[in-house]
C-alpha cells in the first residue's frame, strides 16, 4: 500500500523539490547528468563507516578523529594540515565546490553484515556522497560491492587484503592503504636478512579474506628467501583466548612465530605468546622470534612492553620526515593529544583526495570522480609498465604517491618497523627501520594473487 | 606425550573458568529454583573490578620533565601516579604492580552488594514463573550490566596485567625430564587453577561442614518441609544467591590478566557455562565442577592441529557435540539428580 507513506510533511517536501525544479532554468536541468544524492542546497554529506565496537574499535575511532580534521580543514576551520602541502592546489577550505562539508557516522561493529547495514542507511536515509573508512578487508568488500550497486564512491580506509584491489576490486572503489602483497615483499628481504635464510615458520591467522591472503603472502616471499613454513592455522576473529592455539608452537619445530593478526585479536595473541616463554625460547640453536606482519601504533600501544623488537610493516609512520607529515602530526596532535595512526592518516588523506578530485571533476557524480582519481598525471619512476600509469600527487606525507588507474590501488614506499628496544616515553614504541622503496613492492594489475586475468573493476555507477 | 600433557594443563586455566561459573549458576539454580542468565554478566563484572582498581591506582597527575620531548617537541609531561606520591616510590609501585589480586578485596564487596541487590530488587518477583521468564529477564538484565560496563569502559578490551613476579612462565617440561621449552606454562594459569580449587573447595566445605550449609542443602532438597520447621529458608538463600555472585566475581577478578575484559567477555562465557550445567547436571555441584574441567581440556584438546586435520574446524563445536552426545546418553548429565526440572 503505497499511499500509506504520503503524509503531509513528505507531500510538502516532494512538491517543493518539485516547485524548485521547474522553477530553474532548463539549460541546468538538461545539461547536468543525474546521479545518486547528488547534494542540491548549500551542504555536502560524507558518510564515515568505522568500527567502534569489536576487535578493530580502537582504529574505528582514531580514523573518526582524522575523519572530523579533514572536514574542518575542508571547510576552512583549523591550521589546514596537509592540504598546505598537498601537491594539488584545488582545495581553498571552502568546502566542496563551495559547499560545506558535513558528515555522518556509522558503526561497522567489525562485521560485515552490521557495516553493510550502517552504509546503506547512510545512502538511503542520510544521503551521502562518498562513504570513507573502515577496518577490516571482510567489511572494506562488503562495502565497497554495496556501494558499487548502490552507485556511489567508496574509499576504503584501513583494509589489507590482496582482494580489496585484486578480485573483488571495483570501479567505485579505491583503496588508499597498502596491501598484503607489499608487506610481504617488503618483510621478506629484511627478515632475511636479521635471521638468516634457514628458518622454520609457524603461522597463526585470522580466518577471513585479509589473513587469507596475508598469510599467502608471507609465504610466498618467505619460501623466496628459503624459509620453510611448518604450519598454517586459522583461528576465528576475536577468540579472545588464543592459547590452546599458542601451545601447538611449543613442540612444532618451528623458530619463528607469524602472527597474521591485527587490532585486539593481534594484541590478546601477542600478550600470551610471550605469556608462554616464546620470547625467551631457543629452537633448532636459535633464538626463537615473533612476527606481526601489519603493524599500527594502537596495536604496539595495547602490547605494551611485549612489542620489543618485533619485526612489522606499515602505511605510513609519524615519525617519517617530510612536510606533509609533519604538518598533519601537527594538526592532529595539538586537536587530540596524541600522534595519529596510520589508519588515522590514510582517512584523512582519503578525504582529501576525494574533496580534490570532485573539485577537479567540477561535480559530486561518482563516474566524474573515478575519471579525476584515474587520470593519468604521470608513473613511478624506475619502472617500466604499461599499467604504471595513474593520478600521481605529492606532500600527503608518503612521498611521490600514484593511484593506479588499473585496479585502483595505492603504490607508494612501504615503512619496515620495528618495537623499540628502550623506548624513552609512550610515544617512542616503534622505530623505522627500513623505507622499501615502491619499486620493490610493484606488481601488475593481473598478478594471480590479485585475481589473474579475470579480475576487471567493472563500470563506474552513478545510481541513477 | 608432551603435547598432550601441555592440552590438559592448557585447559585447566579455561576449566577453571568455566567450574567456577557453573557452581555459581548451580548455586542460584538449585536454591532458589532461578535460570540465571545474568551471571555471565557478573563474571564480567568481576573483570572490570580488577580494571577499576587498576585505573584508580594509577590515578595521577602530571608533572613536566624539561629533560624529555615529546612528540611536538615540548617538554614531555610526565604522569605520576597518586599513589607513588603518596606511599613512596617503591611502595607504591607495589600496590600498582599488585592491583589485580587485591581486586578481590574490591570485588567481593561489591558482588555482594550487587548479589543481594538482583536479588531483592528483580528476580524474587519470578520465582513463581516459569523458567522462560526467568531466563527473559535475566537476559535483559546481563545485556543491560553490559551496555553500562560499555558505556564507562569502552568497547576494547583493556590490558589487566598480572603481578610482575608472575608474568614468566614455568618449564614443567624440564620438571618432569623432558626437554626443556618445551611444556611451558604461564605462572599466573597456574595461580588461576590453584585459586579455583581453593574457592570450590571453600564452597563445598561450606556446604558439608557448616550448620548453614547444612540447612541449605536441606532446603535444596525439600523447601517446604524446611520451611515447616520454622526455618526463614529464603533469607539463606539470598545469601546463597550473593555468594555465588561472589564466586563469578573474584573468578572475574583473577581472569583479567589472561583476557584482557571487555564488556562482552560474560556473554562468551555464559553460553559455554551453561553447557557445563547441563552436561555436569542440573542442580549438582560436583557435576558441574567435574564438567567444567572435563570440556574445557576437551575444548584444548579439539585445538590441536592433529585433530583440526581429522576434522576440521572441531575446535568451535566440540563442547555443543559434547552436550548433544550426554543428553542423548545420560539425559540427566553425568552427575545429575532425579526429579530436577523434570516436573
Amino acid at each position: 500500500m503505497k499511499f500509506d507513506k504520503i503524509n503531509r510533511r513528505s507531500f510538502i517536501k516532494s512538491s517543493a523539490v518539485a516547485g524548485a525544479g521547474l522553477a530553474l532554468p532548463t539549460i541546468f536541468t538538461s545539461s547536468a547528468r543525474a546521479y545518486l544524492n547528488e547534494p542540491k542546497g548549500s551542504t555536502v554529506k560524507l558518510g564515515f563507516n568505522v568500527p567502534q565496537t569489536g576487535p578493530y574499535a580502537a582504529e574505528g575511532m582514531d580514523e573518526l578523529r582524522a575523519q572530523q580534521l579533514a572536514v574542518e580543514h575542508l571547510n576552512g576551520e583549523g591550521d589546514g594540515g596537509m592540504m598546505n602541502t598537498f601537491s594539488s592546489k584545488t582545495l581553498k577550505g571552502n568546502g566542496i565546490l563551495g559547499k560545506k562539508v558535513e558528515f555522518v557516522s556509522g558503526d561497522t561493529q567489525t562485521k560485515s553484515d552490521a557495516a553493510r547495514a550502517s552504509a546503506r542507511s547512510m545512502i538511503e536515509k542520510d544521503g551521502v556522497v562518498m562513504i570513507n573508512g573502515g577496518s577490516s578487508s571482510g567489511v572494506a568488500v562488503a562495502v565497497q560491492g554495496l556501494c558499487q550497486e548502490a552507485g556511489i564512491i567508496f574509499m576504503a580506509g584501513l583494509t589489507h587484503s590482496n582482494d580489496t584491489t585484486g578480485k573483488d576490486r571495483k570501479a567505485n572503489g579505491f583503496r588508499h592503504f597498502f596491501d598484503a602483497y607489499m608487506s610481504g615483499a617488503a618483510l621478506a628481504p629484511v627478515l632475511a636478512k636479521a635471521y638468516g635464510t634457514d628458518r622454520k615458520f609457524y603461522m597463526l591467522t585470522s580466518d577471513y579474506t585479509w589473513g587469507w591472503t596475508q598469510a599467502d603472502s608471507m609465504k610466498t616471499f618467505l619460501e623466496e628467501k628459503g624459509w620453510d613454513m611448518i604450519k598454517d592455522v586459522r583461528t576465528p576473529v576475536g577468540a579472545g583466548d588464543f592459547s590452546s592455539y599458542i601451545t601447538p608452537v611449543l613442540q612444532s619445530g618451528a623458530d619463528v612465530l607469524i602472527l597474521n593478526h591485527y587490532g585486539g585479536d593481534m594484541i590478546n595473541s601477542l600478550t600470551q605468546s610471550v605469556q608462554f616463554g616464546l620470547r625467551d625460547k631457543q629452537a633448532n640453536g636459535k633464538n626463537f622470534e615473533i612476527v606481526v606482519p601489519l603493524y599500527s601504533e594502537l596495536m604496539a600501544e595495547g602490547a605494551g612492553d611485549n612489542i620489543k623488537g618485533v619485526y612489522g610493516s606499515m602505511n605510513w609512520n609519524w615519525q617519517l620526515d617530510n612536510p606533509g607529515t609533519k604538518a598533519f602530526v601537527k594538526s592532529f596532535g595539538e586537536k587530540y593529544g596524541a600522534p595519529p595512526s596510520n589508519s588515522a592518516q590514510t582517512c584523512y588523506v582519503q578525504t582529501l583526495l576525494y574533496a580534490d578530485a570532485v573539485e577537479r571533476a567540477g561535480t559530486f557524480d561518482p563516474c566524474g570522480v573515478v575519471a579525476a582519481l584515474e587520470e593519468n598525471t604521470g608513473s613511478i619512476a624506475g619502472i617500466d609498465s604499461p599499467s604504471n600509469k595513474g593520478f600521481m600527487f605529492d606532500g600527503m606525507g608518503t612521498g611521490k604517491t600514484m593511484y593506479r588507474s588499473a585496479d585502483h590501488q595505492c603504490f607508494k614506499d612501504v615503512l619496515v618497523m620495528k618495537g623499540k628496544e628502550s623506548p624513552t616515553n609512550k610515544y617512542d614504541i616503534l622505530e623505522i627501520v627500513e623505507t622499501t622503496p615502491v619499486s620493490n613492492v610493484w606488481y601488475e594489475p593481473d598478478n594471480e594473487m590479485f585475481g589473474g586475468k579475470d579480475a576487471s573493476l567493472g563500470k563506474c555507477n552513478s545510481g541513477a | 606425550m608432551d603435547a598432550i600433557i601441555l592440552q590438559i594443563l592448557n585447559g585447566l586455566d579455561k576449566g577453571s573458568a568455566y567450574a567456577l561459573i557453573a557452581l555459581g549458576l548451580t548455586l542460584i539454580f538449585g536454591t532458589l529454583g532461578v535460570v540465571n542468565f545474568a551471571h555471565g554478566a557478573l563474571f564480567m563484572i568481576g573483570a572490570f573490578c580488577a580494571v577499576t582498581l587498576q585505573k584508580l591506582m594509577g590515578l595521577s597527575f602530571e608533572q613536566v620533565d624539561p629533560t624529555q620531548k615529546d612528540f611536538l617537541g615540548n617538554p614531555l609531561k610526565v604522569q605520576v601516579p597518586y599513589v607513588e606520591s603518596w606511599f613512596g616510590h617503591d611502595i607504591g609501585a607495589a600496590i600498582i604492580d599488585w592491583s589485580v589480586p587485591l581486586a578481590i578485596l574490591l570485588a567481593i564487596p561489591v558482588m555482594v552488594a550487587i548479589g543481594f541487590a538482583m536479588e531483592r530488587g528483580l528476580i524474587k518477583h519470578f520465582y513463581k514463573r516459569s523458567h522462560a521468564e526467568q531466563i527473559l529477564v535475566t537476559f535483559g538484565l546481563a545485556i543491560v550490566m553490559q551496555e553500562v560496563i560499555k558505556y564507562f569502559f569502552g568497547a576494547n578490551p583493556i590490558q589487566t596485567g598480572a603481578p610482575e613476579a608472575f608474568t614468566g612462565s614455568f618449564d614443567f617440561g624440564a620438571l618432569l625430564g623432558f626437554s626443556p621449552d618445551v611444556i611451558i606454562y604461564p605462572y599466573w594459569r597456574m595461580v588461576y587453577f590453584l585459586f579455583a580449587v581453593l574457592v570450590i573447595g571453600a564452597v563445598f566445605v561450606f556446604l558439608q561442614f557448616t550448620t548453614f550449609g547444612m540447612v541449605v542443602r536441606a532446603g535444596m532438597v525439600d523447601r517446604d518441609t524446611v520451611s515447616l520447621l520454622g526455618i526463614n529458608i529464603n533469607r539463606r538463600f539470598t545469601i546463597m544467591f550473593a555468594i555465588a555472585a561472589v564466586v563469578a566475581g573474584v573468578a572475574g577478578v583473577m581472569y583479567a590478566p589472561i583476557l584482557s575484559p571487555s564488556f562482552h567477555m560474560g556473554m562468551d562465557f555464559l553460553v559455554l557455562s551453561f553447557v557445563v550445567v547441563v552436561v555436569g547436571g542440573m542442580g549438582s555441584l560436583p557435576g558441574a565442577v567435574l564438567a567444567g574441567f572435563v570440556l574445557g581440556i576437551l575444548q584444548s584438546f579439539a585445538s590441536m592441529n592433529e585433530v583440526k586435520a581429522i576434522i576440521p574446524g572441531i575446535d568451535q563445536i566440540i563442547i555443543y557435540l559434547v552436550a548433544i552426545v550426554i543428553l542423548l546418553t545420560r539425559p540427566r548429565g553425568l552427575l545429575g539428580r532425579k526429579g530436577v526440572m523434570e516436573d
